[in-house]
Order: C-alpha cells, then sequence, then structure tokens
C-alpha cells in the first residue's frame, strides 16, 4: 500500500490542502454546538435577544464557511484520487506493454486485466474515502475529545468505557463477518460457474437427458449461496443496532452525570447539551474510522497486486548499440539453442540447430508439447533464449533492436487475434501506411477477398471485439492478411490453417506459396500433409530434434517421422 | 441537549445510512446511487408481479413490518422525553432549585427502555428480513433455472449466453439489493416521516414550519446535484467501459501486439482514453460527493433557525427548552430520508427493470411437456427414416425441402461441406433439439415426436468436437452418460475409449477434478473422457463430430481407434473431415450454405461432378496423389 503511495507525489499540495481545508471545516462544525450553548448559556438565561441573533449570525457564517471548505475538499479530493488512479493505470499499462510473453505468463492475461482494471478501481475508491474519511474522522474525534475534556473533563471519563465498547463491537463482528464473506464470494463463483456450464454445455445435457441431475447441481449450490447468505446478513444485522444502543446508552449516562453536576451546581445546562453533541461526533468518527481500516485491507489486496506487476521489470533488453545485418536478409540460423519457461525443470527446447533460408520453407513437425510454438515464439524474441544463438541475417537476435527485428518478421500465431476496428483497420495493424490495394491484394491472397467483399461495407466493416461477429476461418485469414500485408522477410505460421476448410486451405497455400517465392517460410504442422513439400522438414520430439530432411530422406531415417506417417495413413492409404 | 443522530449529517463523507443489512459481494456490480437507473417499461405490473414473491413470506414480512414501525416509533419517542429531562434541568437550574431526581430517574429509564426496545426491534427487522430476501431471491433463482432447462434450443441459439447469464445473476442480484436496502428503508422512511411530524406538530405547530421549511430546500439540493452528476457518471461509465475493453483487448492480443510493434500506439490510444475517463470520472465523483455537503449544510441552517427561533419562544415562554432540543433533533432525523430518496428510488428503478428483464425471460414460451409412450425401445434397432421433411430456422426461409433419406441399421451417414454449411442442423433435428416445420423422423417405425423428447435422446449418444465437460471428477464426468452406471461400467467405458491409461497416469486417477472448461487436460484427452462418456450410454444410434482441430499424433490415433471402437455395430452419423469415413460411408450428405445439396454414395457424388467431387479433388488431391 505505502508503496504504491509514491504515485500521490505530485499531488501533494492538493493533499495538504485537503487536509487544511478538512481542518477548518471540522474545527467550524465543532464551533456549532459550543455557539448553540452560548445560545442557551447567555441569550436564553439572560433573556437577552440582540445576543442569541448575533451568535445566530455567527453559526450561519459558521454553516456557510464550513459547506465552502467541504466543497473545496471534494473538488481536490476527487481531483487527487481520479488524478492518481489515472497515473497508476497508465504506468502499469505502459508497463505491461513493455514485457516479454515471459512476463505475461508469469502474471496471466486475465490477472492482468483485472489488475489495470478493478484493483485500481478499488484503489481508487479506498483512497477518496480516506480523503474524505480518514481526514476528518480523526481530526472530529481528536477535536471532540479535546473539546469535551476542556469543558467537562470528568464526564469525559464516560468515553473510557463507551469508546472500547464501540471498537470491540466493530472488530468482533467484522472478524466473524468478513470470512464469510469470502465464503460467500466462493459460493457466488459456484453458481456462476454451473450455471455458465449448463449454457455452453446445454446439447449435452439434453442430449444425454441429465437435466435432473443439473438441476440438483444448481439447487445445491443455489442453497449453500442462500445459507451462507442468511448468515452473512444475520451477523451484519447486530451492527447497526448495537451501535445505537452504544452511543444512546452513554446519551443516557451523560445525561445523569450531567444532572448529578449540575445539582452540585458545577455544570451549566448548555454545556451539557454540547457535551452531548460533543459525544456523538467523537462516537460517530470512532465507527467511521473503524469501517475505514476495514475497507483498507480490501485495497490492501489490491495494491499488492498492482504492485507487483510494477516491480516486475523485463529482463530482455534492448542493445545499446545495434548490429547492421551481414547475411542475406531472411535467413534464420539456431545455434546450440536451449530455452526453458520461467521455473519449469525440463528445457522446452533444447540444442536446437538449423538454419531456414530465403526462398525455402522450413516445416516443423511433431506432437502436442513437443515445443513447436516455443521454438517459433524465439525469432520473434519473445522469449530470450537460456543458452546458444539465433542469428537473423547474420546478426543475433539479441544485438538487433527488437523493433527492427520484429519488422522482418510476419507472424500468424495459432489461434487469430483481432482487434475492434475495421477490416482494413484491422490488415493495417501489419503495415500502418498500407495503401488500400495493398490491403486488397493481401486479403485476396489470405482468400479473405470473398467473404469481405460480401460484407455490405466491404473492408470497412466493423470487427468487434475479439472478432465476435467473424467466424474461426475467416479470423484466421484477417489475421494471415495481416502478416502478408508487411511483405516480410519471414513468414511464421504457427499452425495457423486449422480453421479452414479443406478447399480454402488448399486455395490459400497456392497463393502464398506464389507470394512468398523471396522469402523464408517457416511452418508449424500437426500433419504430414501440410508438411509434405517443405524444403525442410524438422521433427520435434520432447524439445528435441528427431530428425532433418526433407520427407523422403525422412521417411527413410527418421522413426519418430515414419511414426507420425503411419499414424496418420490410416485414413490415406486407401486413397 | 443530545444530537444522537447529528454526526451522520454533519459529516459529508458519510455514505446515506443504509438500514438494511450490508452489501452483498456480488458478481456484478450494483447500481450506484448516482447512476441514473435503467428505465421499467410497465412500473406497476412488474411490481405487483414481483410482490407476488414475498407472498409465501407474507407472514415474517407483516412481522418485519410490525418491528420497523416499532423501531421507529421509540425511536421517534426518545427526543421528546430527552427533552423533558433538559427541560426539568434547565428550570431547575434557572429557578435555582435543587434537580428533580426522581423525575429524572423516571425519565432515564424510559430512555433506557425506549433505546433498548428501539434496538432490539431495529436488530429483529433487519435479521428477519435478512432471511425473507434471501429465501426469495433463491426461489427465484430457482425458478429462472428451472425455466432455464424448459425453454426450446432455439432460444439458446439466439440469445447470447452473456446475456442469459447476467439476467440469471446480475439482476437476480439487484433484485436482492433492493429487497434487502430498500425494502426496509421506505418503511422505516415512511414512519419515521410520519411520526416526527405528528410529534412536532403537537410540541408545537409553529416551529414545525420552520423546520418543514428545509424539506423541499433538501429535496432542491438533492434534484440539482443529482442532475449534474448523472451524466458525468454515464460518461464516466461509458470510458470505463471503453478503457476496460481497450485493456482487455491490447492484453488479450499481447503476441500480436509485440509482433506488430504496437506497443506505442496502444499507448497512446490507452492515453486518450485515460484522460478522458479522468475528466468524467473527478466531476462525477466531485458533484455526487456535493450532495452530502450541501444537505448538511441546509441541514445546519435549519439547526440555526431552529435554534434562534426556539430561543425567542423559550424567552416567549411558548415552549420550553427542552422541546427546542427536541426539535433540533427531529429536524436531523427528518431530513434523512429526504437525502436517501434519490437513491432509493434509483434502487428500485433498478430492481424492477431487473425483474422486467427476468419476468420476460420467465415468460417465454417453453417446450410443451410430453408424456413417454408406451414402447419397449429396447426393442429398436436403429433404422433412420426422414420422410418428406421440411425445416428452417427461421418461418419464411426453409434449409431443408421435402428431404427423404433412409438408413439401415449399422450404416453410415457421412456429413460433409464447408465450415459454416450447418451441418450441425441434422444434428438438432435427429436430437429433436428443433422440431420438423413438415414430416417426420422415424426410428424403425417409432416417429420421433410420437416419444417424449427424453425417450428419443436416450436413444442417441453424441461425440461433438466442442467438448464439454463440466466441474466434477473424470469419474462423474464418464459416468455423466448413464444414470446410475456402476464403477465397473465406468472404468470398461474409460478402457473401451482408450482413455483408462491416460486416467491412470493422473496423481488422483478418476478422482482427478477437472477444472474450468477441463483446462487441467489436454484437448485430446477431453475428447476420449466425451467418447467414454457416450460408449457408457450405450446408445442405437450415435452422433459423431470428427475432429479437425490440432490434437497430437498418438491422442489421435487413440482417439480414432476409440471412434471406430463406438461406431462398429450402430447407425451412425458422422460430420466428417476424414477421406476414409467419408469414402466408407454408406451415405454421404452434402451440405452447403445450410441446405443440403447433394447425396448419395461416395461413387454416385463423384460421377455428378458436383459440388462434392469439386471439394473431393481440392481436399484431398495430395493426399491422392501421395499414395
Amino acid at each position: 500500500m505505502l508503496t504504491i503511495m509514491k504515485f500521490l507525489k505530485p499531488y501533494r499540495w492538493q493533499i495538504v490542502f485537503i487536509i487544511l481545508f478538512t481542518l477548518g471545516g471540522t474545527t467550524l462544525e465543532l464551533l456549532l454546538p459550543t455557539l448553540m450553548a452560548e445560545v442557551v448559556d447567555v441569550g436564553i438565561v439572560n433573556s437577552d435577544l440582540p445576543y442569541i441573533l448575533q451568535t445566530g449570525g455567527w453559526m450561519i457564517a459558521c454553516a456557510v464557511l464550513a459547506v465552502i471548505f467541504t466543497v473545496a475538499v471534494m473538488f481536490f479530493s476527487s481531483k487527487t484520487a481520479l488524478g492518481f488512479s489515472k497515473d497508476v493505470r497508465r504506468s502499469l499499462f505502459t508497463k505491461v506493454e513493455s514485457f516479454s510473453l515471459q512476463e505475461v505468463e508469469k502474471v496471466g492475461t486475465a490477472s492482468l486485466i483485472t489488475r489495470t482494471t478493478n484493483d485500481i478501481k478499488q484503489v481508487q475508491d479506498v483512497l477518496n474515502m480516506i480523503f474524505n474519511m480518514m481526514t476528518r474522522a480523526p481530526l472530529m474525534l481528536l477535536g471532540g475529545i479535546i473539546l469535551a475534556v476542556m469543558r467537562e473533563p470528568s464526564l469525559s471519563l464516560i468515553f473510557l468505557a463507551s469508546l472500547p465498547a464501540l471498537a470491540l463491537t466493530i472488530i468482533l463482528i467484522s472478524r466473524k463477518a468478513i470470512p464469510l464473506f469470502k465464503v460467500l464470494q466462493k459460493k457466488t463463483d459456484r453458481l456462476n460457474l454451473i450455471l455458465r456450464e449448463t449454457l455452453t454445455g446445454i446439447r449435452v445435457v439434453r442430449g444425454f437427458n441429465r437435466v435432473e441431475y443439473e438441476k440438483k447441481r444448481f439447487n445445491e449450490a443455489n442453497e449453500q449461496f442462500r445459507d451462507t447468505g442468511i448468515k452473512v446478513n444475520r451477523i451484519i444485522a447486530f451492527v447497526f443496532p448495537l451501535m445505537m444502543l452504544i452511543m444512546n446508552f452513554t446519551n443516557i449516562a451523560i445525561v445523569w452525570l450531567g444532572a448529578v453536576r449540575i445539582d452540585n451546581g458545577v455544570m451549566q445546562v448548555g454545556n451539557l447539551m454540547a457535551f452531548l453533541q460533543y459525544a456523538a461526533m467523537i462516537l460517530m468518527s470512532l465507527v467511521m474510522l473503524s469501517m475505514a481500516f476495514i475497507m483498507i485491507p480490501r485495497a490492501q489486496a489490491s495494491a499488492v497486486r498492482i504492485n507487483e506487476v510494477l516491480q516486475l521489470s523485463p529482463d530482455m533488453k534492448n542493445p545499446d548499440e545495434p548490429e547492421t545485418e551481414i547475411a542475406a536478409a531472411g535467413t534464420v540460423a539456431f545455434q546450440n539453442v536451449t530455452f526453458r519457461y520461467n521455473g519449469a525443470e525440463k528445457a522446452a527446447v533444447e540444442n536446437i540447430s538449423f538454419k531456414a533460408e530465403a526462398g525455402k520453407t522450413t516445416a516443423i513437425i511433431g506432437s502436442t508439447g513437443s515445443g513447436k510454438t516455443t521454438l517459433i515464439q524465439l525469432i520473434p524474441r519473445f522469449y530470450d533464449v537460456e543458452s546458444g544463438s539465433i542469428a537473423v541475417d547474420g546478426v543475433d537476435i539479441r544485438k538487433m533492436s527488437v523493433k527492427h527485428l520484429r519488422g522482418k518478421i510476419g507472424y500468424v500465431p495459432q489461434r487469430a487475434v483481432l482487434f475492434s476496428g475495421t477490416i482494413a483497420e484491422n490488415v493495417r495493424f501489419g503495415k500502418e501506411d498500407a495503401t488500400d490495394q495493398e490491403v486488397a491484394a493481401a486479403l485476396e491472397t489470405a482468400q479473405a477477398i470473398d467473404f469481405v467483399t460480401e460484407k455490405e461495407q466491404g473492408t470497412s466493416t466493423a470487427v468487434s471485439q475479439g472478432g465476435g461477429n467473424l467466424s474461426g476461418g475467416q479470423k484466421q485469414r484477417l489475421s494471415i492478411a495481416r502478416a502478408l500485408v508487411r511483405k516480410p522477410d519471414i513468414y511464421i505460421f504457427d499452425d495457423s490453417f486449422s480453421a479452414l476448410d479443406y478447399k480454402t486451405d488448399a486455395k490459400l497455400r497456392k497463393a502464398l506459396k506464389e507470394q512468398t517465392k523471396k522469402a523464408t517460410f517457416i511452418i508449424v504442422a500437426q500433419r504430414v500433409n501440410t508438411v509434405r513439400d517443405a524444403d525442410q522438414i524438422i521433427v520435434l520430439n520432447e524439445g528435441k530434434i528427431a530428425g532433418i530432411g526433407t520427407h523422403q530422406e525422412l521417411l527413410e531415417s527418421c522413426t519418430i517421422y515414419q511414426e507420425i506417417v503411419s499414424s496418420q495413413r490410416t485414413e490415406e492409404e486407401s486413397a | 441537549m443530545t444530537e444522537q443522530k447529528e454526526n451522520q449529517h454533519n459529516t459529508p463523507s458519510s455514505k446515506p445510512r443504509r438500514s438494511g443489512p450490508g452489501p452483498m459481494p456480488g458478481p456484478g456490480p450494483g447500481p450506484s446511487p448516482m447512476m441514473p437507473g435503467e428505465k421499467p417499461k410497465e412500473f406497476k405490473k412488474t411490481l405487483i408481479r414481483l410482490t407476488k414473491y414475498l407472498k409465501p413470506r407474507k407472514i415474517q414480512l407483516i412481522f418485519v413490518l410490525i418491528a420497523a414501525v416499532f423501531a421507529t416509533l421509540f425511536n421517534v419517542i426518545s427526543p421528546k422525553v430527552l427533552g423533558d429531562a433538559t427541560t426539568s434541568l434547565f428550570n431547575s437550574f434557572t429557578e435555582g432549585t435543587a434537580v428533580d431526581f426522581r423525575y429524572i430517574v423516571q425519565l432515564v429509564l424510559i430512555l433506557f427502555g425506549l433505546y433498548s426496545l428501539s434496538s432490539l426491534f431495529a436488530f429483529l427487522q433487519q435479521y428477519i428480513m435478512a432471511g425473507i430476501s434471501q429465501w426469495t431471491i433463491a426461489e427465484m433463482r430457482e425458478e429462472v433455472n428451472e425455466k432455464l432447462t424448459r425453454l426450446p434450443l432455439r432460444y439458446f441459439d439466439k440469445q447470447q449466453h452473456g446475456d442469459i447469464l447476467s439476467r440469471a445473476v446480475n439482476d437476480i442480484d439487484n433484485i436482492n439489493n433492493s429487497l434487502q436496502q430498500a425494502l426496509t428503508q421506505v418503511i422505516t422512511s415512511v414512519i419515521t416521516v410520519i411520526g416526527i411530524l405528528i410529534m412536532m406538530l403537537i410540541i408545537n405547530p409553529l416551529l414545525t414550519l420552520v423546520v418543514v421549511i428545509t424539506i423541499p430546500l433538501s429535496l432542491i439540493v438533492v434534484r440539482i446535484v443529482t442532475s449534474f452528476s448523472q451524466s458525468h457518471f454515464m460518461k464516466q461509465q461509458h470510458e470505463l467501459g471503453q478503457i476496460n475493453g481497450h485493456v482487455e483487448e491490447m492484453f488479450t492480443g499481447h503476441q500480436v501486439v509485440k509482433a506488430y510493434g504496437h506497443e506505442e500506439k496502444a499507448v497512446a490510444q490507452f492515453d486518450e482514453i485515460n484522460d478522458r475517463l479522468y475528466q468524467a470520472g473527478w466531476k462525477a465523483q466531485f458533484f455526487s460527493g456535493l450532495m452530502m455537503p450541501l444537505i448538511m449544510f441546509v441541514n445546519n441552517l435549519g439547526y440555526v433557525f431552529v435554534s434562534i427561533v426556539g430561543g425567542i419562544f423559550v424567552m416567549n415562554g411558548t415552549i420550553r427548552i427542552g422541546d427546542v432540543q427536541a426539535f433540533i433533533q427531529y429536524s436531523r432525523q427528518i431530513s434523512q430520508p429526504m437525502a436517501q430518496i434519490a437513491s432509493i428510488a434509483n434502487m428500485i428503478q433498478t430492481a424492477i427493470a431487473s425483474a422486467e428483464r427476468i419476468f420476460t425471460l420467465l415468460d417465454e414460451a417453453e417446450e410443451t411437456p410430453e408424456q413417454p409412450a408406451n414402447i419397449d425401445l429396447e426393442q429398436l434397432r436403429g433404422e433412420v427414416t426422414f420422410e418428406n421433411i421440411h425445416f428452417g430456422y427461421e418461418k419464411d426461409q426453409p434449409i431443408i425441402e421435402e428431404m427423404d433419406i433412409e438408413v439401415a441399421e449399422g450404416q453410415t451417414v457421412a456429413i460433409v461441406g464447408p465450415t459454416g454449411a450447418g451441418k450441425t442442423t441434422l444434428i438438432n433435428l435427429l436430437m429433436r433439439f428443433y422440431e420438423l416445420d413438415k414430416g417426420s423422423i422415424k426410428i424403425d417405425d417409432v416417429v420421433l415426436t410420437d416419444i417424449s423428447r427424453e425417450e428419443a435422446r436416450s436413444m442417441f449418444a453424441m461425440v461433438l468436437q466442442d467438448t464439454w465437460l463440466f466441474n466434477g471428477t473424470i469419474r462423474e464426468n464418464i459416468a455423466y452418460g448413464r444414470e446410475g452406471a456402476t464403477e465397473t461400467e465406468i472404468v470398461q467405458a474409460a478402457k473401451s475409449a482408450y482413455a483408462d491409461d491416460f486416467i491412470r497416469t493422473l496423481p488422483d486417477g478418476y478422482d482427478t477434478v477437472l477444472g474450468e472448461d477441463a483446462s487441467n487436460i489436454s484437448q485430446g484427452q477431453r475428447q476420449l473422457l466425451t467418447i467414454a462418456r457416450a460408449i457408457l450410454s450405450n446408445p442405437k444410434i450415435l452422433i459423431l463430430d470428427e475432429a479437425t482441430s490440432s490434437v497430437d499424433t498418438r491422442t489421435e490415433m487413440n482417439i480414432q481407434k476409440a471412434m471406430n471402437q463406438l461406431m462398429a455395430g450402430h447407425t451412425c452419423f458422422v460430420i466428417a473431415h476424414r477421406l476414409s469415413t467419408i469414402r466408407d460411408a454408406d451415405l454421404i450428405l452434402v451440405m452447403n450454405h445450410g441446405r443440403i445439396i447433394e447425396q448419395g454414395t461416395h461413387e454416385e457424388l463423384l460421377e455428378k461432378h458436383g459440388f462434392y467431387a469439386d471439394l473431393y479433388y481440392s481436399q484431398f488431391s495430395e493426399a491422392i496423389t501421395a499414395s
């Protein structure tokens, strides 16, 4: 929590103002009961009308000034709290944008999103509350106690009993309620999970006639949720009545003891009235303070999560003096490359050496988990190798600016990712200044032109978030077009045709072949069919190269390759 | 003397008091008091319908009502009693006589009783209300869930899942909040206002006028502040949505953002939204924050006026000092419900709008309930006949017209076509997820619509590409195929599906709990489990969707073997991607743009030189030339 507070530094003057104005406002408010006591003790007792009116005038002045101060506090505190969250949000976002995949995976995408949105909101809300409540409540508490003690020191001893009683009540109840709130949250999640499952699996549920089973599952979760909800709310039902009881009993005690003192002639009635009001102020401040302390841990957890991200420094560094390329454009050379994911025992890829050249196709095949995707993700430096080196155009990629390196590559990930915007904007993601013709050409090669022109607005058709309004195959083709429009030296396709039907797939590959004559073409595939014509096929098995060569060579020499071929042959041998 | 509630108003930061139980941590954000609530279309009708849900708890509700009346009543009387004590003290003070302790003791005892009872009833009211609202809401949630089980598939295909979820979760949550908070607040507020007005009128009608004047002033303040803050809140909400969307997009697409060097542009775009959010945000915060200080100000004005006018009256002898004291307290108490009017009204409005959405869902047309037919399904062999069937998802857009198909027992029908050709339509019809417009589907001689949906579905088992498994153990997931399956049957099914091996390698074996979306096992393994599930259900007819997605070759071999095992001896409908399946099929249905455009055997279709032939040559040309 404290570390994140350094973001408040630019707002230190505003915070000073907030404290000053709060002090002013609180003092004025504390003055009101004092003035009222004067009205009673001096004005009414002496039947002094001008005095009453004059004091009344002061009271109004106090009220007006108090509200001006409070408005000023509101103004500065909302600007500061929102400004703070704006700054934190920005540095968090910028930070994440600087992360390599390694750091993103460490935290998790979903978690990063929550941290940038919800967690910041949490901290902002609490900060706002601190400004309004945490500055005010202690001042009020302190001021109230000072005034009370000044007026009636012995009567103030009552607070020694009622303040701890109040604090204890709040602590005890929140101790009981807070863990239950967590349980309740879990029950809510469970309920949502079941509901979502029955929705997505509705065909299976009905197909297997398990409607009753699902109903039972839901009802169980629902009842658990209900019972916990009742428990929580019944505990909370104690809070307010108990607080009121303590405060009211304090009042009774004050009246009683006050009566005794008035009887003894050591106290005036106006003073008793004022004292009662101070008591109310003191106790309410304490309630607010304890509420604030209950809320802070919530923000604390959020602040910790935000800090975790801010303190994560990307270990990937750009070289100070980038070297210039020496080999022909499009050459990718792996030299004894080993890489393991953070904290993994086993290397994801181990001792990989090969060379991919311009105008040639290099295919990588192997079973799931054999390290294919990892291998190609090393090329755009999404991760840094652990040992060995990767050279692009003859230069170690760590000695090249990351931007320059990635500019050479057209990367098509396994899962097509699109952004909200138009189709054209999504294609231009690959090359910002691409002309309309270039966009159209890329779409044509990617076999996307047909479905795009079929749309009423053509390339200006809006793509919804995550490409929700397009089919899987359409998304994939657009993500291929995005790579094509760059006309890069190196194409990397990570099993990028899986959502396409056979016909489109075949046409697309034919068009690609014509388009990428000069470029280096690195593809990851599952099917032998896809890789058969490649210039070299790399067979990966458990992160290691099990064989490199052409289809024919591997058929003769590589057992793993033979295994893959025979497993896929069952369906093709008859053809 | 006392100002027991003073600080609740003198403190601008204190949130309007909620007399109901604390906030419920729900999945969706509750309605902010400053946010303009969504306007329900038929307020009255929905409200009446909503109250029906409270009917079963009528007696408890009456208790709550009585408790609320008592809690408020005692609260309303106590200032007057305190005032009497003050008067007595003041009189003995000014007159120089000794304090009348007997009278004071009497008053203190009365106060003691009043405060205790008030707190007790306030507690009872909330305690009982917690049960009422949770029970009501749980029942409503159950009703929604039951309703979902009776809605036709058509509804789920049309409606977004997120939308249905939000009704079942967020909307119900809104009603819950409103029940727990608004309901008791409304009761207490009304009684408080009426009670105080009566008390004040009894004490002094003229001073009452002074207090009453401040009420419209509070209302005006609420109005003005709300109108200012609402537009900013709406803008803030909009920008919040924008920024969350941007963050989500950029983070999920991180790889692509990196690959195409878009980091700076992403940050620039972020800055733009972030700034707009800040501008709208601080204004919303500021204006809404003004509400409490301004109401407090109006309050303080009332306080001063009562003090002055009251002071003058005391001097005139028309009123006693303690009554002024009581008035000060009343003026505080009465303004509290005023300050809350906006937020309560908003909460109710949101709840009614939510209720309206839930009721729309509850009013959707259901599938007609069917009675099981008096037919022994076990005797059926599995011949499938389509007789002159007509079907369209939309009434005016038929996609199947006059289709006749005959499938003999044990035959395989392959359904082929490009992605998005509507291959699932046939599944929908066979499983009676959708009903035919005309014609009939028969299993042997039994027309599908003559038996109940449950019976019809019990004859089928499906293995879909979308491998749906639920959050439970592997055992439970396989057992899903048939109710009351024994352990041996489950293991046997897993063995037949080639899933037993991998299950045993898992640390918890069959007791392994599948996480959300079963992400702790691979896609291929998920597929094997769905096959095991299908095997266990021991169907007459199978519906299979062959996988195109990437699973590793060994698992895929297992899947293939398991599928073949499953298909042997059964009538099968296969959404086919494999050449071997297609070629060996007894009947191929070729689909495109949602329609069945060709049907026949492989040879027949090739001879036609139609769509199928075209598809076949382009798809499998490589495979053909290779071998």
